[in-house]
């Protein structure tokens, strides 16, 4: 070949070059990561086409809410309540008391309201309360969370059944997406994660294993 | 109009639901004994009796309030004479004493449930009453003269 023949080649060569840059290809996930605050339809698990898999994937989607500071702050093992994003210990100092509402003189609804107290700040919801220490969450793993919501023992007596509604419903629960002040909510809403959990409880309630990280 | 109880005397007051049941107590009903300390449900300056619960009446809205019994340290008694009273006079407990209207209505809420409290007990339920004078250590001992331990 000749240089004059290699001469169009080079041409196109130094074009290339000189053009944006063309990205490499790389692999496509099976889903797209969302957002911090988002959370992903039941849906998107449907390419997985194992029904333990998939229920244990949903189950984990579910559990970016379910081990999010908002709900876990008052989920803790011990009698003090958290409060931000650091699980803070709880100021002014209160203990759980013994139904989880606090004790004589110092309740939560000494000072937590029914809804957000927005000049003091003070986080409310109807029936303020801590979960009792059987449904602690803080710093429990998507796994561990599973088994208790699953058990009836630890759960509150309640079916799976009655475990989703209180997840669809709880004004409580439903405060994690209206939280008030300057407190990050919850990921996706309300009905999302009830979604999640219908789905979850649809496929089997099938709990993801101890490496699975939210 | 909303309708509430104070200390045993119907009142109706035209307010905003969400007064804080304090500006009701002092601005609107005259009653200046309950202070206004932090604003925030973080000091119990104000506390009070709701149904005989204690409540921060800084945060507490009227709403929360309208037809419900609340009772002030003016009406903790008429003649000032409850037993909490008389052990925190005996005592000398207070020494500014603007907090000391709040504890006693959180001490009161207390004994009212757990007539014999522990240390802990009282610690506890104290334990959201700033007083910046530091009289915890007698407000500790007269509650426990009043409970008769």
């Amino acid at each position: 070949m000749t240089a004059l023949a290699l001469a169009p080649l080079a041409a196109l060569a130094l074009a290339a070059c000189s053009g944006p840059p063309t990205p490499a290809p790389t692999a496509r996930p099976l889903t797209v990561a969302p957002a911090a605050d988002a959370l992903r339809a039941p849906a998107a698990f449907d390419a997985i086409a194992d029904r333990a898999q998939r229920s244990q994937a949903l189950f984990v989607e579910a559990s970016r809410v379910l081990t999010h500071p908002r709900c876990v702050n008052c989920h803790p093992a011990d009698d003090t309540p958290r409060q931000g994003d650091d699980h803070a210990l709880h100021d002014p100092p209160v203990v759980r008391g013994p139904f989880g509402r606090g004790i004589p003189g110092l309740g939560c609804a000494t000072c937590h309201q029914d809804r957000n107290a927005e000049l003091a700040r003070i986080p409310g919801a109807p029936g303020w309360h801590l979960a009792p220490p059987s449904m602690a969450w803080l710093g429990r793993s998507p796994a561990q969370i599973c088994v208790q919501l699953k058990d009836p023992a630890q759960n509150g007596g309640r079916t799976l059944a009655q475990v989703a509604d209180h997840v669809a419903n709880d004004a409580i629960v439903a405060w994690g997406w209206q939280p008030g002040a300057d407190r990050a909510p919850a990921p996706g809403s309300q009905a999302q994660l009830a979604e999640l959990v219908r789905a979850w409880i649809d496929t089997g309630a099938a709990c993801p294993t101890e490496e699975a990280k939210r | 109009m909303k309708k509430l109880t104070v200390n045993g005397v119907a009142h109706e007051v035209e307010a905003d639901d969400d007064m804080p049941l304090l500006w009701v107590l002092r601005d609107l009903l005259g009653l200046t004994g309950t202070k206004y300390g932090c604003g925030e449900a973080l000091c119990g300056a104000c506390t009070v009796h709701l149904d005989g619960r204690a409540v921060r009446a800084c945060v507490t809205p009227l709403r929360r309030a309208a037809g419900h019994e609340v009772t002030t340290i003016e009406g903790l008694s008429t003649t000032g004479d409850h037993p909490l009273q008389r052990a925190w006079v005996e005592l000398g407990v207070p020494q500014c004493g603007f907090c000391q209207a709040g504890q006693l209505m959180t001490a009161a809420a207390l004994l009212a449930e757990i007539p014999k409290p522990t240390d802990d007990d009282i610690d506890h339920s104290l334990a959201g009453n700033l007083c910046r004078c530091g009289t915890y250590l007698r407000i500790r001992a007269a509650v426990r003269k009043a409970a008769g331990s």
